[in-house]
């Protein structure tokens, strides 16, 4: 059971619950206290110290159930019928069929596998492919083009030489039994077929979606494929609700923070210094002030969506947001982020100024004309574009006033730095009132450097 | 354990919480009885008034023992929750400490002697005497063990859940001044939470983790049963379908066990014979408490309460 439980473990992780060996120590203990005979009260033992929430319950449940249903081995129907109720349930697989009286007496002589296929003893069939499977390591299947190989493996651990050896001999005595056998070993092949099936879907499934995440997480935004997309939104929200749930509460340290002896005394004066009033040291913290200025030009187009996105889980976030977009002109665009859902306020904000070309003088200077009191020195500007303004007056002049008055100036760029400065991107003109320019082109860059911003005010 | 009420089996739990007026599902009562066993507390998560607080208040009955509760809310810290130095006391102290000190200092010539001296003396400045124990430092200094029950911790900041977890894995605590003061008997321990914020993962971690749903049909007849003994059986399980019923629709606020419980008191206090269109619109409010709500719910009534009468037929 032990194995077993281990395998489970693996399972688990398949499905998404983190299960640490901690986790699984105190699953264990569990299992130790509860018993396996009672697959209900196993499953509540193993859902309550294993899942730590009630998505991930409702996962390992599935996984649960698929996992502790052991496909039965198929029957050559024929045979099923006559003698299935006669079967001792226990007896190991050699030595089931020798002690089996019977009209279906195997000749002697058979290997192992041969006579247990023609006693048609189902569980001794089940129990030899499960510790088949556990000798070709099933629980290490990954991908489902191994499909084969664990089935061939599977089967030979099983002792399908002899078997073959047997039939060839069969068929030259025994027509009619070697005819039962062949019957009965594509049974079998099926069989392992299905146990395989169900490792695949136990153990590979982490596999698959961690690599899947994994290629997302670094592919480039600009060249998500279409089919690509709404997994990226997904993924884009994850890291949205990950930023939410690390920086969303206000969090209020400790307002009282450790004596004022100077004022403390002070304020005690009157008293010969007995201090019946303290004074405490408070700890300030700025608040977060973010002002966002979105480019949703042509040419940045895809990846506008996901800043967009990003920009509305930082409404979330942070309390004191403005965000503007932009293509020819800027607007702001803060309402339409904070009444909507995400989706609609993207179709509504591209509508009303996406997919122009990129001015981004003229943006600044509407900026400058009716924004410009948005900023403070605790404000943190960040500016999301390519920089690429169509050979027009880049105007760094203002992005030279705003990075004045402005605490710090992020810039974030989908393009590689390699391709700053070359044709109509203005990146080095403006890097120069910058505080922090970044490459920002994949999800996972995009998370850290949003991470970083909300950060610096924690 | 010592305690020799202690839970030996899964179907002792489900009965001596039963004793007690709570109906306990499988789950419960799995996760009450791993958690005397391998001596972890619980994590109890799910929505407002199903029973989480009580579970705490019937366990804590049922094994005869002292309920400590620790209400969380925002701004809670260690000086509320763990322990406090007795200010007024410790000043007093310093205060007794000028008058006395020539006694102590005694004969002492030189400033050398005086300090030796005043070395030997025994401080108890910082000592177990100052220490005023808060709701978690009572907990563990229970000789007789006790059911500490700290409500709502989602409710708290995420400051105060690291302060737990030494608590929650090892039963003690550190007291800078004092050292590690270990509990006697380890109190059962239950969190409840309303998942308002999402718990870190240490926390998450140290503990059993059961959700409480909305109960099924056969256990809130139980439960209610069990709670409002007057009730006929016909009237308890049309108004435990109409309830069904209700939770199907997408409200603010679903009514929970708790609502389930008073609607069928107040349903008694009618002397209401079976559910009617009239009687149920007169007390939606018992189960709903959105005005919106009511208003969302209403016209479906009639169409619940047949609704509720045919699965009785067949149920």
């Amino acid at each position: 059971m032990r194995e077993n439980l281990h395998r489970f473990f693996r399972a688990a992780r398949g499905v998404g619950v983190h299960v640490s060996p901690a986790e699984s120590i105190d699953a264990m203990r569990a299992v130790a206290q509860v018993g396996i005979s009672d697959r209900a009260v196993l499953r509540d033992a193993l859902l309550l110290t294993l899942a730590k929430s009630k998505d991930e319950k409702l996962a390992l449940g599935d996984c649960f159930d698929l996992f502790f249903s052991q496909p039965e081995p198929r029957q050559d129907q024929a045979e099923a019928t006559d003698d299935d109720a006669s079967q001792d349930m226990d007896q190991s697989p050699a030595s089931s069929s020798a002690s089996e009286p019977g009209e279906g007496q195997p000749p002697e002589g058979l290997g192992p596998l041969a006579q247990m296929l023609l006693s048609q003893d189902r569980n001794a069939i089940a129990a030899a492919i499960a510790s088949a499977s556990g000798a070709a390591s099933l629980s290490e299947i990954r991908y489902s083009t191994q499909r084969g190989i664990f089935s061939s493996r599977i089967l030979d651990a099983m002792g399908l030489q002899r078997l073959r050896d047997d039939l060839d001999q069969l068929t030259a005595t025994n027509p009619a039994l070697a005819e039962r056998l062949r019957a009965a070993l594509d049974a079998l092949r099926e069989a392992v077929r299905d146990t395989v099936a169900q490792g695949l879907a136990l153990y590979a499934r982490e596999e698959a979606e961690n690599l899947r995440n994994e290629i997302l997480r670094n592919a480039p935004l600009a060249r998500i494929e279409r089919r690509q997309v709404a997994e990226m939104r997904a993924l884009i929200r994850q890291i949205a609700r990950r930023l939410r749930e690390r920086y969303s509460k206000p969090r209020k340290r400790q307002r009282r923070g450790h004596l004022d002896v100077r004022r403390t005394l002070r304020r005690n004066a009157a008293w010969g210094g007995v201090p019946f009033l303290t004074a405490w040291k408070r700890k300030h913290r700025d608040r977060p002030k973010i002002v966002a200025l979105c480019d949703v030009s042509g040419s940045v187009a895809q990846v506008s969506d996901f800043f967009l996105l990003l920009i509305h889980s930082l409404h979330e976030v942070v309390d004191d947001v403005r965000s503007f977009a932009f293509s020819s002109h800027l607007i702001e665009v803060s309402d339409i982020l904070e009444a909507k859902s995400p989706e609609e306020a993207m179709a509504e904000i591209m509508s009303k100024v996406g997919f122009g070309s990129s001015d981004y003088g003229s943006s600044l200077v509407d900026f400058e004309k009716d924004f410009m009191s948005a900023l403070t020195p605790q404000t943190t500007v960040i500016v999301l574009g390519d920089a690429r303004s169509n050979n027009l007056e880049p105007r760094a002049d203002i992005l030279r006033r705003i990075s004045e008055r402005s605490k710090r100036l992020v810039w974030l760029n989908p393009e590689g730095r390699l391709a700053w400065g070359f044709g109509d991107s203005e990146m080095p003109r403006y890097a120069t009132f910058c505080s922090v320019v970044r490459q920002c082109a994949t999800a996972q860059q995009l998370e850290r450097a949003v991470s970083d911003i909300v950060a610096t005010y924690q | 354990m010592a305690d020799q009420k202690a839970s030996t089996s899964i179907e002792a739990v489900e009965s001596g919480l039963a004793a007690q007026g709570y109906i306990a599902s499988r789950q419960i009562a799995t996760a009450v009885y791993l958690s005397q066993q391998i001596e972890k507390p619980i994590l109890v998560e799910g929505p407002a008034g199903v029973g989480k607080t009580e579970l705490a208040k019937a366990i804590a009955a049922w094994r005869g023992m002292k309920m400590i509760r620790l209400q969380c809310y925002e701004g809670l810290d260690e000086a509320k929750a763990l322990y406090e130095w007795k200010y007024a006391k410790q000043l007093l102290y310093t205060q007794i400490l000028k008058d006395k000190l020539g006694e102590v200092l005694g004969g002492a010539q030189t400033l050398h002697a005086a300090l030796a001296q005043l070395h030997d003396f025994g401080d108890v400045f910082f000592s177990k005497e100052f220490v005023e124990p808060r709701p978690l430092l009572q907990a563990l200094e229970q000789p007789g063990g006790c059911v500490l029950l700290i409500d709502e911790i989602d409710k708290s900041d995420a400051e105060f859940e690291s302060l737990l977890l030494e608590i929650l894995s090892d039963f003690q605590v550190t007291i800078p001044e004092l050292g590690t003061v270990s509990a006697i008997t380890p109190p059962t321990v239950i969190l409840t939470s309303n998942s308002e914020r999402d718990l870190g993962d240490a926390l998450k971690r140290r503990c059993l983790h059961l959700h409480i749903g909305f109960p099924e049909q056969r256990l809130e007849e139980r439960i209610v049963e069990s709670r409002v003994p007057g009730i006929s059986q016909a009237l308890r399980r049309q108004m435990v379908g109409f309830i069904h019923e209700i939770r199907s629709l997408d409200l603010k606020k679903l009514p929970s066990v708790s609502e389930t419980i008073d609607w069928a008191r107040v349903l008694v206090l009618l002397q209401a014979a079976e559910l009617d269109t009239d009687i149920v619109k007169d007390t939606l409010n018992v189960l709903l408490k959105y005005e919106a709500d009511i208003e969302a719910a209403s016209p479906q009534v009639t169409s619940f309460i047949a609704k509720a009468a045919r699965s009785n037929v067949f149920g």
